[in-house]
């Protein structure tokens, strides 16, 4: 097949998902399950895909992204948040210092840049670093963001540490996936220019990629605010996600939480990650809820089911695929033509 | 003999269906888990014993029962949005709750693009309702209860310095620590504050720095979680002052920490067991007493022990304005009920319930309690209401 | 102004000690696997939650054995279980396991407690409240620093004079030599395990006795701090974890007094960002070349 018809399939296939979603929102009513799982997946998806681009592709082991989102989570909520609501919001700030609002989609944009700006400081020192240690100070950065993000003396801007509410929301099933199908279309494009190959030649061998005339500081940095601005825009859709947003939700709990989507999905796949978040969300979201309702059948109780089941079982499938699954659904490599293609060929032998 | 079975399973099938179309489903939105899970827990008690005394409700001259659907929101904000999520899912006709303002302000946002209404029943921080269409509550508000308490502090202890230590992040905390503190420096008092983040268990450098300050109230509006910690520290300490908090610290676990300990604990709440002026008050203690005593699981969630707690008072009688809300309006269509629950009007246990226009209860009345260090109980010391602060 | 620092040394000092506990365990454990173990704060928790469910049945005399007994075989578990099938695959792997196993635990503990916060029980003598000067505090808060130097002293010796730790130090030197002498590098690395959770274990009856509720994630907080703490010291290097902690401890209660508490959490992690740019082996990583 040539490349260009690759691509024409690739965008009619795209555009046919978004019919398919389009149908279900329309069949299903936007109130049921299979709506929420679409909508977070597909932002899930999307966070995913940027902490992959750092740990998967370029070998950074950063834990900041629960930080980056959470600067983009915020831009995004104080600048969208109705001007007649914001007393109400800020109400201990006297309606805070912000007295202006942009539409959503500059909010979204300026969520992103402004988390790349942040990550932009913060690379500076921290990527020198190697390893756990760069992992620790990621690690570390994220929670000074939010310490200083619930700061009481930035209330008028944050609302310190109390929640923002009232922003414009989704209002159809529809907007994140594109917005997620063309962040992640761009981090694709990015994988395979000259950058992307280098990246992935500092994650083999630094000392052969700067061997072979590699920048490695430039490059990581680049690595570095790319994902973060995509993490940013993420954080922007997980606040319109949610309807609320609070800087307390974004611990250290929730880049793990990514971090291991990332390993189901394999590390340096764009395409695994996307189908580990959309199978992660639905598992947490609605497909195990059962296991936290007690469950009666005829007089037997079914023993163990009780709150807080999902979760373990939910951590014990996770420690599974870590110890004995390692590379993940799809390892390194992607989803594409050749590969049924092949898998084909291999059926009809 | 196959065509009798599939009679059998048809008849059967059949049946249940009717049985499911003549259910009305409410929604419970209560922490069972977290920082606020043993608050949360009574709440629901309050709410199930409601159900228990009212298990059914006329529709359009059908009987219909009321099943309730009860989610545990792990009293954080984030997780709040999953569950409410699958109230909304379960297709809810209302919502009762929640325990905690934050659990409340974010699943209101989820209950209001549902376009369900939702009954709080001891979320006290006014954003919870003036930011949400959908919300009403059954209890008193923040700026209220921080300045009986702020009143209290001044007349009572004789207070011109206090400590407010609230939650980052718990909006709960936040709100009426900052009510507490405007009411009491308006009243010439002077104001120390500090806050802590969740997961502290450290409160020494706190009580310290009040003990320095020589402040002769320390007002924390916390979850009990640390608030068991913040008074046994205090009680080490030999701190001067006294422990001044909220609704929230109404509870067992406050009784536990604070027992055999010299430490003088008050707080504020909405309802007293033991004030017997109220008929339907003093029949739902005694209904609810016998029923938690039946039920050794119930008496469990209630904390181990059948003392009456304001939250499950509230829990029920936001479980009756539901009631109403749905006899009223003859249907539990939600949209009905949303344009109906502004004139519901309620005699209920924690006194009559009408709604203002932005949907919160017409109540201005607390009752503050201190904690009987000997005996493990709370003694009544006084009701305080608006006109009485003049 | 003595009034003032004296209760804050006080307290700064009882948490150094806690995260000192804690620190020895993270900082053994990257010596010789450099693997940074995120579940050790999970593994004090756990250790709390053991002497709940036991003191609430058995005597203290009794529950106090079986609660470090317990918590050994947990970490030697974890290690087993999580880490050892993970030896030849590169160190990010490890990590995530650590994550996993992280995560695992404080999901398990929040379905068996019901998500619920635990009192502790009460150790008569630890708990009981004492005057010192101006203030007052419990006997925990000044018998944990004692302990914990004590401990970490024997935990030297230990080191430096025996056989196992002897095949110790030269694990964390060389992995690959260690082995072709003859060293049993599983037995050495569980071994590290087992001391590790034991004083996780001793750092969490101090702890708990201090600040008496358990809740699952509670042990997060001070496992990261703990590992702030081994970093600052110069990571490998018990003397350093143990100072590393003190001062941490100390720090954080001074910030704290002056009324900079939003910021008592996110100052450890920026003096370890500063540690990191500016002296990465820390404080005692270079002059201190005993590695475990």
């Amino acid at each position: 097949m040539k490349k260009s018809t690759r691509m024409i399939i690739g965008f009619l296939l795209l555009a046919l998902l978004f019919l398919a979603v389009w149908l279900i929102e329309r069949a299903m009513g936007t109130n049921s399950m299979v709506i929420t799982v679409l909508k977070k997946g597909a932002v899930y998806a999307l966070i995913a895909v940027s902490m992959n681009l750092l740990n998967g592709f370029t070998g950074l082991f950063s834990l900041g992204q629960a930080g980056f989102m959470l600067v983009g989570a915020y831009t995004y909520a104080v600048f969208t948040i109705p001007m007649a609501k914001r007393m109400a919001v800020y109400q201990y700030y006297q309606g805070g210092i912000i007295q202006f609002e942009i539409p959503f989609f500059l909010a979204i944009l300026l969520a992103g840049v402004v988390a790349a700006l942040f990550a932009a400081l913060i690379g500076m020192p921290v990527l020198r670093l190697k390893s756990d240690y760069l992992a620790i100070a990621t690690l570390g950065f994220a929670e000074i963001i939010r310490a200083i993000i619930q700061y009481d003396k930035l209330g008028p801007i944050t609302n310190g540490s109390n929640l923002l509410k009232t922003y414009p929301t989704f209002t159809t099933v529809l907007f994140p996936f594109v917005v997620s199908a063309v962040c992640i279309g761009i981090i694709l494009l990015l994988i395979h220019s000259t950058y992307g190959r280098a990246f992935k030649a500092i994650r083999d061998d630094e000392i052969a990629a700067e061997a072979m005339g590699i920048n490695l500081f430039r490059h990581k940095q680049l690595a570095f605010v790319v994902s973060s601005f995509f993490a940013g825009v993420g954080g922007a859709l997980l606040a319109m996600y949610q309807g609320t947003v609070q800087a307390n939700a974004f611990k250290s709990a929730m880049t793990y939480e990514i971090l291991l989507i990332v390993v189901i999905g394999g590390m340096g796949s764009v395409s695994g990650s996307v189908m580990a978040s959309f199978l992660f969300i639905a598992c947490s979201e609605w497909w195990m809820r059962f296991l936290d309702s007690e469950l009666m059948i005829g007089t037997f109780k079914v023993p163990l089911l009780r709150s807080g089941f999902r979760m373990v079982v939910f951590s014990i499938l996770i420690m599974l695929v870590v110890l004995f699954y390692r590379r993940g659904i799809m390892g390194d490599r992607e989803l594409s033509f050749d590969m049924f293609r092949r898998r084909k060929g291999v059926a009809s032998k | 003999m196959k065509k009798i079975l599939a009679l059998c399973l048809v008849l059967v099938l059949s049946l249940s269906g009717a049985a499911f179309a003549q259910t009305i489903k409410i929604g419970v939105f209560e922490p069972a888990s977290g920082d606020n899970g043993a608050g949360g827990k009574q709440e629901t008690l309050g709410i199930e014993y409601a159900n228990y005394v009212v298990p059914t409700v006329e529709v359009g001259g059908e009987t219909f029962d009321i099943e309730l659907v009860i989610v545990d929101n792990q009293s954080q904000t984030d997780k709040a949005v999953s569950a409410a999520q699958s109230l909304v899912d379960a297709g809810v006709s209302i919502v009762l709750g929640s325990y905690g303002s934050g659990v409340s302000m974010a699943g209101g946002e989820i209950f209001q693009s549902a376009k369900i209404p939702a009954i709080g029943c001891s979320c006290t921080n006014p954003g919870v309702t003036s930011l949400c269409d959908y919300y009403w509550r059954v209890c008193f508000l923040d700026p209220f209860q921080g300045t009986v308490m702020a009143n209290f502090a001044m007349d009572e202890k004789a207070a011109t310095k206090a400590y407010v230590l609230t939650q980052l992040g718990d909006d709960y905390s936040t709100g009426l620590g900052f009510y507490f503190q405007r009411a009491f420096a308006a009243l010439g008092g002077e104001v120390v504050a500090g806050e802590f983040p969740e997961g502290t268990s450290d409160f020494t450098a706190y009580l310290n720095n009040a003990i320095n300050d020589g402040v002769q109230v320390f007002f924390c509006p916390t979850s009990t979680t640390s608030a068991a910690l913040i008074i046994d520290q205090a009680a080490s300490l030999n701190v001067p002052f006294a422990l001044m908090a909220g609704d929230t610290w109404e509870s067992s676990v406050i009784l536990e920490a604070a027992k055999g300990k010299n430490v003088e604990v008050f707080c504020s709440t909405f309802f007293d067991e033991k004030d017997e002026s109220s008929t339907i008050a003093a029949e739902f203690v005694a209904g609810f007493k016998a029923w938690m005593n039946a039920n050794p699981d119930k008496l469990t969630n209630n904390g181990g022990n059948d003392i009456v707690a304001a939250v499950s008072a509230l829990g029920y009688d936001a479980y009756m304005v539901a009631i109403e809300a749905i006899k009223t309006a003859d249907t539990a269509v939600p949209d009905a009920l949303t344009l109906i629950l502004p004139s519901v009007v309620h005699e209920g246990v924690t006194g009559a319930i009408s709604f203002n226009e932005i949907g919160d209860a017409n109540k201005d009345m607390a009752y503050i309690k201190k904690v009987n260090n000997e005996t493990g109980a709370f003694d009544f010391v006084k009701t305080q209401s608006v006109a009485d602060l003049g | 102004m003595i009034d003032k620092l004296l209760p804050c040394l006080l307290s700064g000092v009882s948490v150094g000690g806690q995260y000192a506990l804690i620190a020895v365990g993270y900082t053994m454990v990257y010596g010789i696997l450099r693997l940074i173990n995120f579940a050790h704060g999970d593994i004090f928790t756990a250790a709390g939650f053991f002497m709940v469910y036991l003191a609430a049945s058995l005597p203290l005399s009794l529950s106090l054995p079986l609660v470090i007994l317990l918590t050994v075989a947990l970490g030697f578990a974890v290690e087993r279980v999580a880490y050892k099938p993970l030896r030849s695959a590169p160190r990010m792997s490890v990590m995530i396991s650590a994550i996993g196993v992280s995560y695992l635990l404080q999901n398990l503990m929040w379905y068996i407690t019901g998500g619920l916060a635990k009192q502790y029980p009460v150790i008569p003598w630890l708990s009981t409240s004492i005057a010192i000067g101006p203030t007052s505090t419990k006997i925990v808060t000044l018998f944990t620093p004692v302990l914990t130097i004590i401990l970490s002293v024997a935990l030297v010796t230990l080191i430096r004079r025996t056989k196992i730790g002897m095949a110790m130090r030269a694990v964390s030197r060389d992995f690959e030599t260690a082995r072709l002498m003859g060293i049993k590098i599983d037995s050495v690395i569980s071994a590290t395990f087992i001391i590790g959770s034991f004083l996780a274990a001793v750092g969490s009856v101090l702890y708990f006795s201090n600040y008496t509720s358990v809740t699952p994630t509670i042990g997060a907080m001070p496992g990261l701090k703990a590992f702030v703490a081994a970093v600052f010291g110069g990571i490998g290097s018990i003397p350093g974890a143990v100072i590393g902690a003190f001062v941490i401890g100390i720090c954080e209660n001074i910030i704290k007094m002056l009324g900079y508490t939003t910021f008592s959490d996110a100052f450890t992690f920026a003096l370890l960002i500063v540690i990191l740019l500016f002296k990465p082996t820390g404080l005692f990583g270079e002059k201190i070349s005993e590695k475990v």
